[in-house]
């Protein structure tokens, strides 16, 4: 299938009535997440998982992929009118959005943060387009070992998305790796970390892990401080919120640069948004005719970051949907959410599932045009939602978590297991282990050792099946060499220093 | 300070050794290698071996480690206090919904989260909890059919009489 067929065959699954309303709840209630800080879309992608299971699964995904892109566009406002992050990829427009907002900019901030949003999400969402079924093509001859090499490499990504310890977040992948493997084994039907009870054969279920780990940690997280930061106030209207031709021509540079950069580090598993946009925000910077006015309130300040955080959405989904490997906490939940609707994340699911796949790309194109209707006019309202009181949204985050988990397994148990993961999520932030990690050992744990041990089978024992393959090998030298990057930056770093006390 | 972030690193390591620990003693009593390739105790075998030396990597790093880390904050014990306190308030909602069902007991967590954590008035903390309560019940049980635990009372069980 040609990627015009196939596009046309996106655009008449996304335009199914039902279909765009998915699309516009997703954006809608991303925007929304995004908006409110401190309620991440790992958390509500994760709450909402339970209740998508009687859906269409090509609705659902367009429904969920719109909370993870619509959150994008949504973060830019608590940044800009609060200083506070709406979500982790906002952080960099604080530096010149905020200025901007105290200097009487507010709108055009706002305004500038939704087109290059816009253009850039565009890009990527056409970047995925182009590079998602070659890929796909090229990974049609993978077998056993290569799935295995390909596992590999997922969990190498850990090194990626480990924060200030590597050691801990190598230790969070286990734990996700021996929670994958609770229950029964399948090859030899012997029950693995049971403790004897009968609940626990079936393993446990992503989505408990899922939603304890994010949304109940981030409740108890977000519990801790009792007063909130003061808003700067919200232009009304939407001649107050566009911005200048000058802005426009000023940022000319900045949506291409966000554009590009964005949807490259999307594509490079485990990087995920956060870089993208510290790194176009760091280009913009370097190749400026003023980078002293960085950091004091220049528009191309708040046009690149966020211009890139939203075209790595698009890159983003290039490994997870053709390749099955997730490089964030967010796409590790969508793949989980593909494997519990029965389908096989990998190079055969464009070809096997079309209509999902292309039902997804062509309702990005028209969930990112949603999203700028709503976020250009619709801001000073949006922003209204920051006055929620903490005491009202909390309980009912916590209701939903309760609810979801239930509908899951029909078992108080499970509900019983959420409160035990949603601690272990929020000790894990208090002890600096990353949660992306144990999500990441959680979905790829099974696959792997199923992978392996089938690699082992065809080998009868042999190991050097996983080496002497060339695509196998190839793709595990790449995986020890992401596993050597901190390793060679430490010692690098240690030169450096030793260099320093030297001289 | 810092020094509680240090005992907080050498605590989690040494916990997470012995999980290591466990899950090797655990798999040793599975098949490593059959007939037909690895068994069941071959998988875990190898990640418990891995969890035990990172771990143990923590708990060194932690016990030798000199000078003052900058870039951590103190431990605010009274915030996490706080976060504990909502724990325990899930943890007993989650505990009554076999006795009192869903409702009763979600609407008892809210009332707890406004009223005690948030110290907000009495009246405004039942209110919360009744339109909480209700809406859930009306949105999930009555529009999606999700079935909600109705404990011993079968208290969500009245809902259908009164709606029909």
């Amino acid at each position: 299938m040609d990627i015009l067929s196939g596009l046309a065959q996106g655009f008449s699954v996304a335009l199914e009535p039902l279909n765009l309303f998915w699309c516009f709840v997703g954006v809608f209630l991303g925007t929304v997440v995004g908006v409110l800080p401190g309620l991440g879309p790992p958390a509500t992608i994760a709450m909402l998982l339970p209740l998508t299971f009687n859906m269409n699964p090509a609705g659902a995904m367009i429904m969920l992929a719109g909370i993870y892109y619509g959150a994008k566009y949504g973060g830019s406002t608590t940044s800009i009118l609060l200083n506070v992050p709406g979500e982790s990829a906002s952080v960099v427009t604080c530096l010149d959005g905020y200025q901007m907002a105290r200097n009487g900019r507010a709108g055009p901030a706002l305004g500038i943060a939704a087109i290059a949003s816009f253009i850039a999400g565009t890009v990527g969402v056409l970047g995925l387009m182009l590079v998602a079924p070659p890929l796909a093509r090229l990974s049609l001859a993978f077998s056993s070992p290569e799935y295995f090499a390909l596992m590999t490499l997922g969990l190498a990504m850990v090194v990626l998305l480990a924060g200030t310890s590597l050691v801990k977040a190598l230790l969070a992948m286990l734990v996700g790796l021996w929670i994958a493997g609770m229950g029964t084994d399948l090859f030899s039907a012997t029950s693995r970390f049971t403790f004897g009870r009968t609940e626990l054969l079936g393993g446990i279920d992503f989505v408990i892990v899922a939603i304890g780990i994010f949304a109940i940690a981030e409740v108890l997280a977000n519990m801790e401080p009792r007063a909130g930061p003061r808003m700067l106030p919200v232009p009304r209207g939407l001649a107050n919120l566009l911005p200048t031709w000058q802005d426009m021509k000023d940022c000319r540079f900045a949506f291409f640069n966000g554009s590009v950069l964005g949807f490259v580090i999307g594509v490079l598993p485990g990087a995920g948004s956060t870089i993208a946009s510290f790194l176009s925000y760091g280009v913009e910077k370097a190749v400026s005719k003023h980078p002293e006015r960085f950091g004091t309130g220049v528009i191309e300040g708040v046009a690149a970051p966020e211009g890139a955080n939203n075209s790595e959405t698009g890159g983003a989904l290039v490994p997870l949907l053709t390749l099955g490997i997730p490089g964030s906490g967010t796409t590790a939940i969508l793949l989980g959410a593909l494997i519990l609707w029965g389908f096989k994340p990998g190079p055969l699911l464009i070809e096997e599932s079309p209509a999902l796949f292309w039902g997804l790309v062509a309702s990005m194109y028209i969930g990112n045009l949603m999203l700028l209707v709503l976020n250009l006019p619709l801001v000073p309202l949006f922003a209204q939602l920051l006055k929620l009181p903490a005491f009202a949204m909390y309980p009912l985050i916590l209701g939903v978590s309760i609810v979801g988990v239930y509908s899951v397994s029909n078992s108080l148990f499970a509900v019983a297991l959420l409160t035990v993961f949603g601690l272990l999520g929020y000790l894990m932030r208090k002890l600096d282990y990353p949660a992306g990690p144990l999500v990441l050992g959680l979905v790829l744990g099974d696959g792997l050792e199923r992978a392996l041990r089938q690699s082992l089978m065809m080998s009868q024992g042999d190991l050097t099946i996983l080496f002497t393959r060339p695509i196998s090998a190839t793709i595990l030298v790449l995986a020890a060499a992401i596993l050597v990057i901190p390793l060679v930056r430490r010692m690098n770093a240690v030169r450096l220093a030793a260099i320093a006390q030297e001289s | 300070m810092i020094r509680g972030f240090r005992r907080a690193d050498f605590w989690s390591g040494s916990v997470l050794a012995a999980l290591g620990a466990w899950i090797v003693s655990e798999a040793q009593r599975w098949e490593y290698l059959g007939p037909d390739g690895p068994g069941a105790g071959f998988f875990p075998l190898w990640y418990g071996i891995a969890m035990v030396v990172l771990s143990a990597a923590l708990v060194a790093r932690s016990v030798l480690a000199k000078g003052v880390d900058e870039s951590r904050g103190p431990l605010a014990w009274a915030e996490i206090r706080r976060a504990f306190g909502c724990w325990c308030s899930l943890v007993v909602s989650v505990a009554l919904l076999k006795v009192v069902g869903f409702i009763a007991s979600f609407a008892l967590l809210s009332w707890f989260i406004v009223a005690v954590m948030f110290r907000q008035s009495q009246r405004l903390a039942w209110s919360i909890a009744f339109c909480a309560a209700v809406g859930f019940y009306l949105l999930f049980d009555v529009v999606l059919g999700v079935t909600l635990p109705t404990g011993v009372w079968h208290l969500a069980a009245w809902g259908p009489a009164w709606t029909s």
